[in-house]
């Protein structure tokens, strides 16, 4: 016991002799870097956390070039121990079988039941502790990328002690991007400087600089600076990096508005054909919406290790699921509907009750997790305050392509050409030989596999559950209704009119009168042009 | 009485009405005078159950009113019921006074733990029953009138109409949820203690309501009666066939429309007046578009355009529905979803259109 | 024609005969009320409840029933539809003879059947965590209040991680309105300054959470370690957790902590963006003990599925059923007025290994945990209190309700006592 407690006052002491070298800018090299390791891993196996986070630093600083792999592994959860035993494993894969691979000497140890292991968790702590970590060891990353993470991530913990290592980096540094980036951490110490001439100097540095920190600096100094000169530079640099901010926040709401608005052209799209097309009220449509996400999730579920690959499958899989369901629809009960499109709203409508409680039987009421492939999360970041979402941006283009794709399959195709000419005139088109009724049941089923696509895009957005249709089922008729019935164009324009509109009301008026607000909006202009955005002849809108 | 005269040429019409003046005699005596146990004894429960399925018959009405006779879909009814039912909420809480579980003689509980300092001036008044059943008729009116004014002017018709009027009941939906708005939010108004002085709970204050209920019923059919069949009934029939036609002749189309879309709103809040005290709580589900489109659905159960067919089938789907809610809870959407399906499918006269002879009716 | 009305025929006969088809009843049963939506909105959320009914009440008939009677559950379906509550309240006490309700989710259903259970003396147990504020002669609130949950969960940021700066976001409805107004007044008591709390509200279902979540990361830029208080309701946190993920506001940046994710919203999200954000409740599946091992295994076995997770409101069923089990063999009859009378100080083992008291003003003692998401969508407990806390009816941090206690032991017998004007309002 003694001797346990005197080796672990040794490491300590080696722990606090590393950081000073750290700080002065050399690696530290221990000479004992094994056993220091080995000692931080016995400390992880302890139970709690605050063994736990000392461990972390412990390894961190050993020098050891396992120690990233261990902290990375650390991280993500795929750090185990064999239970009894006391030997730190890394695990590889899921299910009820997997394998693992010895921490200390990378030597694979086959495969054991998941329960034989037990992982080392880790708790908020630990996460910043190990992020902090990380990005100290991640400064010399031969990954530029990896390394502007890492500044990044240090700017915000900056103190002078830290000037000796920015000069290091900053002499061997090659990238644009890395040196910018320090040169912001160095001008962040320079405003902190005792002599005012690299306090001014420092400010000439940060002008226009968007770093969060350097906004959380300038006001910090402007409350504590004596000085006049510097104080009103200060302000003035405040000013000019405020004022692009400014710019900024108007992109990026710009960009909300867009990408809200491309969730709801998805949704209501395929509304435009039933309803413009063919005049057809379809309450059901978004139950078909509900069906393609739910088509997302099987396919998922079936091959749960290609989540890329399940979810480009899903497209066209939930355009068949959906569509077929249309065209079911359409043969059992509206064909017996057409003329009567009041009535086909109140069939409809129990089929979308049918509908969900279907699901509900299948699925089960409870929400249905869908992953999001690692191509699709995270966000573009353009400067630091605007980042565009991957997600969002994903959608918004594919909606603009299921769009371009819809348009040209009823502008050149001769299934289009059919379908519209049905939609003009239809005893004329029966007269030319269009077989009315197919052409009634394809565009029905175009319409419902549409909705089945943007039941894709949004499962990558929101709840996959039997609610899913419902939530989104009025706001597609007033994108319809607003764009000009039977106008592709129309319901396009709307949409994104209608979402970005929505952006910007919502920071003066909280989401729900934002919402509110466009209603009445769209109730009113109805009114003055009853035929929406623009109008155009067909069935319905006629 | 020229709407006797109406209501001997309206065999269904008479039967129900029958049926309705038997109810509401017949069952406050059954619960009243029976004692219980006996065979002929009706629950408070049962009444309580009855009462709602009157209001919602008179809603029914309202909706036949504009959907059968003039053509409107209206997607949007239970705004206007909501609104009567808010109304008559608002009055109820008013009552309570001191009673509250905070003892503030003025503001009702949800207003004290919000920290609202004092009563919003639309609360105001609502401590008069009269105050309160004024507002029942003028707001839904009131709302009905600027709606239609705009719709009917600008000719906005069919299903345009439908969407809109659906916008309409989402839109206050939205903001009756609004905690902000001082109607409780979410919770609504519940916890009802007593209507002019009489105790809610007591059986006999139940059976008041009901009595109520049917008298209420009984006026709007007659009501919905007498225009249908008057001159201006079948300027509206001859409006839902062919509305061109009509206004081409010379007649105000708009006005006839106005007139009677606000009479129907009317009726739906009177329903919904009467519906609160039933069952005790209003709230912004009311207002959702789900619940309109049921209503649509009662008529066209019991048969578009007949002003019975609509009683009957607002009863029959509400009796369904407790029902079913209790027998095969799962199934209730799926029976729910089939009816509406097969009723425009196979009953496009509705039920009441097996036992109709296949006459034209006005 | 004739085809015609022969379909229809059909069909009206159909229909009558499904209407007016008798119930069998068995004699000799103890019945219980089961009132959980099994469609609409919150089918999600209360079906999963109706189930641990159903099992709890097996299991007790396995036992040997109550009073040498057997149990048999009395399941209605309200809907999600709030009058529709009370409605079937008064069927199931009125026309089944239900000798108690488990049952209610929603605040909203909460009160819509209050008055009715006031009216007709019968017991309604209450299993999901809510705002406070009231006190019933005939509710038992198993779930959490306020400083059950909220308050604790607070205090376990500002100590543990030093948070400075608070977002309070939150569906707009009343818990999470009172929850917040709750949680700022105590925040400004331990000296936050007005300009670091943030107050948001988000319509039910909100799915678009892009500007939200953007202001978030924007106040949370501030230089102040930041934190989230969600009271964000059910389908809303779905797409509020994905935006954050992708925005990359992980859990060591601002770490979020939830009032209403328990472990079934999380199995409906893919959880490996969320690692590490917090959840406070009185339980987790992931809690390790003997009595939580034995519940999943029946839970498993009763439900047929190995993959379906445990979460708090089952535990409060499960607390509040064996309550009510055993004050009923206290009190020898399943009469209301003698259970609720025998029904104070009983005292049940809880899932997480200690025992859960009914306290005087129908509110349960609980432990309070804070649980970190996992990757493989439960929590693992980070902090929990050392001992059980009581629920308070009336919080000490609002205007109106700080003066006022709750006791239903006689001869105070109320749930509104104003300790400053002496008076029981409302009587």
């Amino acid at each position: 016991m003694t001797l346990l407690f005197t080796r672990q006052h040794l490491f300590l002491r080696l722990f606090f002799f590393c950081l000073s070298f750290w700080a002065m800018g050399h690696p530290c090299l221990a000479t004992e870097d094994n056993s220091q390791l080995s000692h931080g891993l016995s400390q992880l196996i302890q139970g709690n956390f605050q063994r736990k986070e000392e461990a972390v630093k412990i390894i961190a600083t050993s020098g050891d070039p396992r120690a990233e792999q261990i902290l990375q592994a650390l991280l993500a959860g795929k750090l185990y121990r064999i239970k009894r035993k006391d030997t730190l494993v890394y695990k590889e894969g899921k299910g009820k079988k997997v394998a693992i691979t010895s921490v200390l000497t990378g030597e694979s140890l086959g495969t054991v039941k998941k329960r034989a292991i037990k992982k080392i968790t880790i708790n908020n702590a630990i996460r910043g502790k190990l992020h902090g970590q990380l990005a100290l060891i991640n400064l010399k990353n031969p990954d530029s990328q990896i390394r502007l993470q890492a500044v990044n991530k240090l700017i915000p913990t900056l103190s002078p002690k830290s000037a000796g290592t920015l000069e290091t980096l900053l002499q061997t540094e090659r990238n644009d991007k890395v040196r910018e980036a320090l040169m912001t951490a160095r001008a962040i110490i320079g405003l902190r400087d005792t002599e005012k001439p690299r306090r001014l100097e420092a400010l000439d540095n940060l002008q226009g600089n968007l770093t969060p920190s350097v906004k959380n600096e300038l006001i910090r100094l402007l409350t504590e600076e004596q000085d006049k000169e510097i104080h009103n530079k200060a302000q003035a640099t405040l000013n000019g990096i405020q004022s692009k901010i400014k710019l900024y926040g108007l992109i990026e709401k710009l960009f909300f508005g867009l990408s809200l608005g491309s969730v709801l052209v998805l949704a209501a799209i395929g509304l435009a054909i039933t309803f413009g097309v063919i005049g057809v009220i379809n309450m059901a449509h978004g139950e078909l919406i509900m069906l393609g996400a739910y088509t997302t999730y099987v396919i998922q579920q079936l091959m749960p290790n290609a989540i890329g690959t399940a979810l480009l499958l899903s497209i066209p899989a939930a355009f068949i699921v959906s569509g077929a369901t249309g065209i079911l629809i359409e043969r059992t009960v509206i064909r017996f509907l057409y003329g009567r499109p009041l009535e086909t709203l109140l069939a409809t409508f129990g089929i979308s009750l049918i509908l969900q409680q279907t699901v509900r039987t299948i699925f089960s009421p409870l929400n249905r997790s869908v992953s999001t492939p690692a191509w699709m999360s995270g966000s573009l970041q353009l400067n630091p305050v605007l980042s565009l979402t991957v997600n969002r941006i994903t959608i918004l283009v594919f909606a603009l392509m299921v769009f371009a794709g819809l348009y040209m399959t009823l502008k050149k195709s001769s299934i289009g050409l059919q379908v519209r000419a049905a939609a003009q005139n239809r005893s004329m088109a029966r007269a030319m030989g269009i077989k009315a009724a197919r052409v009634d049941a394809l565009t029905f089923g175009l319409g419902s596999g549409i909705a089945g696509i943007a039941g894709v895009a949004l499962s990558q957005l929101t709840n996959v559950g039997p609610n899913l249709g419902q939530s989104y089922i009025i706001d597609s008729f007033m994108v319809v209704v607003f764009g000009g019935v039977g106008n592709l164009w129309g319901t396009l324009v709307g949409g994104l009119t209608l979402g970005v509109a929505n952006k910007f009301f919502e920071p003066w008026t909280g989401a729900v009168l934002a919402k509110i607000v466009i209603l009445v909006f769209i109730i009113l202009f109805i009114q003055k042009r009853p035929q929406g955005l623009f109008p155009q002849k067909g069935r319905a809108g006629a | 009485m020229v709407v006797l005269k109406y209501l001997k040429q309206d065999r269904g019409g008479m039967i129900t009405l029958g049926l309705i003046a038997l109810l509401t005699i017949a069952v406050p005596i059954c619960n009243l005078m029976v004692p219980e146990g006996n065979v002929f004894h009706v629950s408070t429960f049962t009444m309580t159950l009855l009462g709602k399925y009157l209001c919602y018959a008179l809603l029914a009405l309202a909706v036949d009113l504009v959907w059968g006779y003039l053509g409107i879909l209206s997607l949007g009814h239970g705004a206007f019921f909501s609104l009567g039912g808010y109304a008559m909420g608002m009055y109820l809480m008013r009552q309570i006074g001191s009673r509250g579980v905070y003892g503030n003689p003025l503001l009702p509980d949800f207003m004290v733990f919000l920290n609202w300092e004092q009563l919003p001036w639309f609360w105001q008044g609502f401590q008069w029953f009269w105050f309160a059943m004024l507002m029942v008729v003028l707001v839904p009116a009131l709302l009905a009138f600027v709606f239609g004014w705009f719709a009917f002017r600008s000719r906005v018709t069919g299903v345009y109409l439908s969407i809109m009027t659906q916008a309409l009941t989402y839109a206050l939906l939205l903001a009756f949820y609004r905690n902000e708005m001082g109607f409780g939010g979410n919770n609504g108004l519940t916890d009802f203690k007593d209507i002019l002085g009489f105790s809610l709970q007591a059986d006999a204050t139940r059976v008041g309501l009901f009595i109520a209920s049917g008298v209420a019923l009984a006026l709007g059919y007659l009501s919905c009666l007498y225009i249908t069949r008057s001159r201006l009934g079948r300027l509206c029939t001859a409006i839902r066939d062919q509305e061109d036609r009509v206004r081409f002749i010379g007649f105000k189309v708009e006005n006839i429309k106005l007139w009677i879309f606000t009479f129907s709103a009317i009726l739906a809040g009177v329903a919904g007046a009467l519906y609160v005290p039933h069952v005790g709580i209003i709230n912004p589900n009311e207002f959702s578009p789900l619940a309109s489109i049921e209503m649509v659905v009662w008529v066209a159960v019991g048969g578009r355009a007949t002003l019975y067919g609509a009683v009957v089938g607002a009863i029959m789907v509400n009796y369904a529905k407790s029902y079913l809610t209790v027998a095969m809870p799962d199934a209730w959407l799926f029976a729910l979803g089939a009816l509406f399906v097969l009723v425009t499918l196979l009953l496009p006269r509705g039920v009441t259109g097996l036992v109709r002879k296949k006459e034209v009716d006005a | 024609m004739k085809a015609r009305t022969h379909k229809s025929t059909w069909l009206i006969a159909l229909i009558l005969g499904t209407l007016f088809s008798v119930q069998v009843q068995a004699a000799e049963t103890i019945k219980v009320g089961v009132l959980h939506s099994l469609s609409g909105t919150m089918a999600i959320s209360e079906t999963t409840l109706k189930d641990t009914m159903l099992m709890l009440i097996d299991e007790q008939n396995k036992k040997g029933g109550l009073l040498g009677k057997k149990l048999e559950a009395v399941v209605v379906d309200p809907a999600s539809d709030w009058p529709l509550f009370a409605e079937k309240a008064r069927e199931l006490i009125t026309k089944n003879q239900v000798a108690a309700v488990f049952g209610c989710w929603t605040s909203v259903s909460r009160k819509s059947v209050l008055p009715v259970f006031e009216e007709l003396n019968s017991l309604l147990f209450y299993p999901v965590q809510y705002e406070g504020e009231e006190s019933s002669r005939n509710v038992f609130y198993t779930g959490a209040a306020p400083n059950q949950q909220a308050i604790p969960a607070v205090d376990y940021l500002m100590n543990e991680m030093g948070v400075k700066r608070w977002v309070l976001a939150g569906t707009d409805y009343v818990y999470p309105r009172t929850t917040n107004k709750i949680l700022a007044a105590y925040l400004k008591a331990k000296g936050v300054a007005e300009k670091d709390i943030m107050i948001n509200y988000t319509p039910f279902g909100h799915s678009d959470w892009q500007s939200i979540v953007a202001d978030i990361k924007k106040f949370g830029n501030a230089g102040k370690k930041t934190a989230v208080v969600s009271t964000i309701n059910g389908d809303a946190n779905v797409p509020f957790y994905k935006e954050l993920g992708n925005q990359g506001i992980t859990s060591d940046i601002i770490p979020v902590v939830a009032f209403s994710v328990g472990e079934e919203e999380l199995s409906g999200i893919d959880t490996k963006p969320l690692v590490g954000h917090l959840a406070a409740w009185n339980y987790f599946m992931s809690v390790d003990s003997e009595m939580n091992d034995d519940f999943i295994e029946s839970w498993h076995a009763f439900i047929k599925n190995e993959d379906r997770v445990t979460n708090d409101p089952m535990e409060a069923h499960y607390i509040g059923f064996n309550i009510w089990v055993k004050a009923v063999e206290k009190a020898g009859t399943t009469d209301p007025t003698a259970v609720q009378d025998a029904i104070i100080g009983v005292t049940v083992p809880n899932l997480s290994g200690g025992y859960s008291a009914m306290m005087p003003n129908h509110h349960i003692t609980k432990p309070v945990l804070i649980g970190e998401i996992q990757d493989d969508g439960q929590f693992e407990v980070v902090w929990q209190t050392s001992g059980m806390v009581a629920g308070d009816a009336w919080s000490d941090y609002l205007q109106g309700s700080k003066d006022l206690v709750s006791d239903w032991r006689k001869p105070m017998a109320c749930g509104n006592f104003n300790v400053k004007t002496g008076k029981c309002s409302g009587k």
